[in-house]
Order: C-alpha cells, then structure tokens, then sequence
C-alpha cells in the first residue's frame, strides 16, 4: 500500500468518525429509544385486549413490517411533500426508524410479555395488586429479561441500517464515505473503511449486550431450573 | 360465620366442576378439603378467590354478601385485599427477592413506607424460618423454602383467611415436613385456613373441619376427629383406606 493511500484513510477515519457521531449515533438513540416507546405500547394494548387499539395497533405493525424501510424513507422524505408535509431530512429519518422498529419490536415485547407464566400474573392478583401494578412490577420486568437479547440486535441492526438515510440526504457515515470518494477515488478501502467504523459501533454495542445480560441474569442464576 | 359459600356451580365446556355446593367457615377453622384428583377441589378454591368466575353461587363473607357469578371488580379487588392464596407451584414473583416477594402486596399493593414494609416482611420470614434468606432469589431456594416465602407472603398482608392450593404436592417427599410444620404452627396461632391437601396426616391432625369432594360435590363433611374415626358414607371409607 503506498503513502498516498494511507494519507487517505488516515485523512478519512477522523472524517467518518465525525459523522458517526453528529448523525449515526443521535439518529439510532433517538430512533431506538422512540421506537421503544412505541412498541411497549402497541405490545400492552394487544395483550390488554384493548379494542379498537389492537385493531389499529396490528394495521401499523402490518404496514410497517410489510414494506421495506428504504421505501418507507421515500415515502416520508419524497412523498409526503407532495401533500404538503414537509419533514427535514434527520427528522425524517428519526421518525421513520422509529416507525419501523417499533413494529418488529412490539412483535418481540408482546411474545416476551405472553412468556410471562400465568401464575405469576394470578400471584399479583392474590396479594392485593391491580392489572397496571402486575404488569409494571412483574410482567414487564421479566419480559424485558426475555426481550433483551432480541432488542439488542435489533439496536445494533439500527446501528447499520442508519446508512440507509443516505438516500434521503442525511449526512451519515456512508454519504461521507461516498464524498471522499468522490475525490480520491479510492472505492474498496474507503468503503471498507467505513464499514470498519460501522464494525467498531456494533462491537462495542455486543459487549454492552453482555454486561446488560449479565446484570439482568441477576434473578435467574443462568440457568433455570 | 367468616366466609360461606351456597350452591356453587361451575362448569368447563360442557364439563360440569361443581355441582352447587355449600361449605362454610368459621374464624379460626382449618378446614380440609380432600377428594380425588378431578373432584373440583382447586377450582372450588379458585372460584372462592376469583381466580375463576362461578356460574354461579352465593359468597359471604364477614357478613356481606356477593353473587359469585357476576361480582364486581370493586368488590373482587376489595374481597382479595382480605384473603391470601398460596399456590401448588409457589408461584413466587421471579423478578423478586424473597423479601421483596413477601413486601410487595404491602408497598405496591397497599402503599405502606418501605421500611415498615420491610420489618413486617422480615418478621414473617423469620417466622417461616427464612432470617437467613432474605436477599435470595427464588431461583436460589429449594422447593420448600420457595413455598414458606410464598406463605410468608401470604400472612403479611394480614389476612384473614389463607386459601392453601394443595401446597405441598408439587414438593420432594422430604421438603413436605417444612412446609407442614409451617401450616401447623399458623393454625395453633388461630389462623383461618381453607387447605385443599392430599396430606391425609395434615387434615387429620391439624385441621379442624375436613370436607370430602367427589364429582363436584361434598360427600361427606364434618368434625375431623369424627370424619376419620366414623366415616358415615362408603366412598369415604373407601377413599381413606387408599
């Protein structure tokens, strides 16, 4: 590899670090931890047998699992315009990973909070709690214990998915990839580069996915008996 | 009387559990109830509890009455307050430790400050000989322990009548002594216990009243010393001699 080369990617890393974090890692916090939000809801009016709400809750999580999230990036940032809603481009993109995972991770939230045994549930009852305080001091914490290993792919499929919104314009990891690019061209490393600085994000997001295991294993001992 | 129960029924499909029975409870009574497997022992229990909804029957208790088929949420929530269930597999809270499992009917439940929660909390584990178990998971106590934690549990919400749900069934033959003994102590100190059991010894020593079930009905009901001793109905002599 000759000096100009390496010039390069020294040059770029810095570059490419820097639009990890102005827009990666502000665009899957907020995207991730909305996307939370919505889910524990569309999860807990579906298990609560809510009317009305479980229908409109399984015809969201119907269109936005159906559909693929480039299109839906199109659609917000493109489309919606067109009849006069006119969205930035990184509000865009927050609000549309926020949509998008919200409906696969109502999916793994409602089955990790069904796992919870009746028995639990009906002990709740027994010693005086009502339905909201058995789902807020039982069920959910042990749900989250059962959902956290899926959650935790699903944050770090974000993580990556996040140069998606590259599409729609939003300055991230692999638009400046692109932009350097465009200048040195130098295509395999420098894009081998970024996936390199995607690599260190999802590294270090997989040892937090250990220790938050950890920590939430304390009531299980590892293995169950 | 403390609680009594008039023409319960209840049915699953087209399996009919109960076929209207009465039973009553006085303050202080350890009653047994026993009875084959299938005879509707549990549901009885459950039913009494609203674990299940009955057909229907009539429920009072402390003088008020309910109609056990349509009874409001209010009344359920307010009945529950003064009752307490212990479960055949425990069915402590997993998330909890056990003196968290025993204080959270008080501090969630009932809103009682933390601390005095948890004195009353480590007074009953104490009392089911736990003191040394307090920070345990119940994934870290035997099956047993699992089910004093769950009677500790039950008595600290003060209550005035524990329903046992076969509690020693689901148990190692060598852990049913502790929780027995546990039992037994409770009903010397005058506690209200209705106990479905197929502890033969238990219902014989300990409890006061013993009611026999077969095919959702009583067979035979009456003064334990008197139930074991002279059983009036062949099928409870034949079901004894088991």
């Amino acid at each position: 590899m000759d000096e100009r080369v390496i010039q390069i990617l020294v040059e770029a890393f810095p570059r490419l670090m820097s639009a990890a974090f102005k827009t990666m890692v502000p665009l899957t916090i907020l995207g991730f931890s909305l996307a939370m939000v919505i889910s524990l809801v569309v999860a807990l009016v579906q298990v609560a047998h809510l009317p009305v709400f479980k229908q409109l809750a399984r015809f969201y999580i119907w269109i936005f699992r159906g559909t693929p999230l480039l299109v839906q990036l199109f659609v917000v940032f493109y489309g919606l315009p067109r009849v006069g809603i006119l969205i930035d481009a990184f509000p865009a993109a927050v609000l549309v990973f926020a949509l998008n995972e919200g409906a696969y991770a109502a999916e793994t939230m409602r089955a990790a909070i069904e796992s919870v045994s009746e028995g639990q549930i009906e002990a709740g009852y027994c010693v005086g709690l009502n339905y909201v305080q058995i789902m807020w001091h039982i069920v959910l914490p042990q749900a989250m214990r059962t959902a956290f290993p899926s959650l935790s792919n699903a944050l770090i499929s974000m993580v990556k998915d996040t140069s998606l919104a590259s599409v729609i314009t939003v300055q991230e990891i692999m638009m400046t990839a692109q932009r350097i690019n465009a200048t040195y061209y130098e295509p395999l490393l420098l894009y081998m580069e970024a996936g390199f600085v995607y690599l260190i994000f999802s590294t270090v997001l997989t040892w937090l996915q250990s220790v938050g295991e950890k920590y939430l294993n304390k009531y299980r001992g590892g293995n169950r008996t | 009387m403390m609680l009594e129960i008039h023409d319960i029924h209840k049915k699953f499909g087209d399996l009919e559990v109960l076929r209207g029975l009465d039973i009553s409870v006085d303050k202080g009574d350890v009653v047994a109830v026993l009875g084959p497997s299938g005879s509707g022992k549990t549901t009885l229990l459950r039913c009494i509890n609203f674990l299940e909804t009955a057909d229907s029957g009539r429920l009072i208790f402390d003088g008020e009455e309910f109609q056990l088929g349509h009874i409001s949420k209010k009344d359920v929530a307010r009945l529950r307050k003064k009752t307490a269930f212990v479960f055949q597999s425990y069915n402590l809270f997993l998330n909890k430790t056990a003196l968290q499992n025993v204080t959270t009917g008080l501090t969630v439940g009932r809103k009682m400050e933390k601390n005095q929660a948890n004195e009353i909390g480590k007074r009953m584990l104490d009392k089911v000989g736990l003191s040394d178990r307090y920070d345990y998971y119940p994934y870290q106590l035997s099956g047993g322990q699992q089910q004093r934690v769950a009677i500790a549990r039950a008595l600290a919400t003060d209550p005035e009548i524990i329903f046992f749900d076969e509690p020693t069934s689901a148990l190692d033959p060598e852990l049913i002594g502790e929780v027995l003994s546990v039992m037994r102590d409770l009903a010397n100190e005058g506690m209200t216990m209705l106990v479905v059991t197929h502890e033969m010894s238990f219902a014989q020593d300990v409890s006061k009243k013993v009611i026999f079930m077969e095919g959702g009905r009583i067979v035979e009901q009456g003064e334990s010393k008197e139930f074991f001793a002279h059983p009036r109905m062949e099928r409870t002599r034949e079901f004894l001699k088991l």
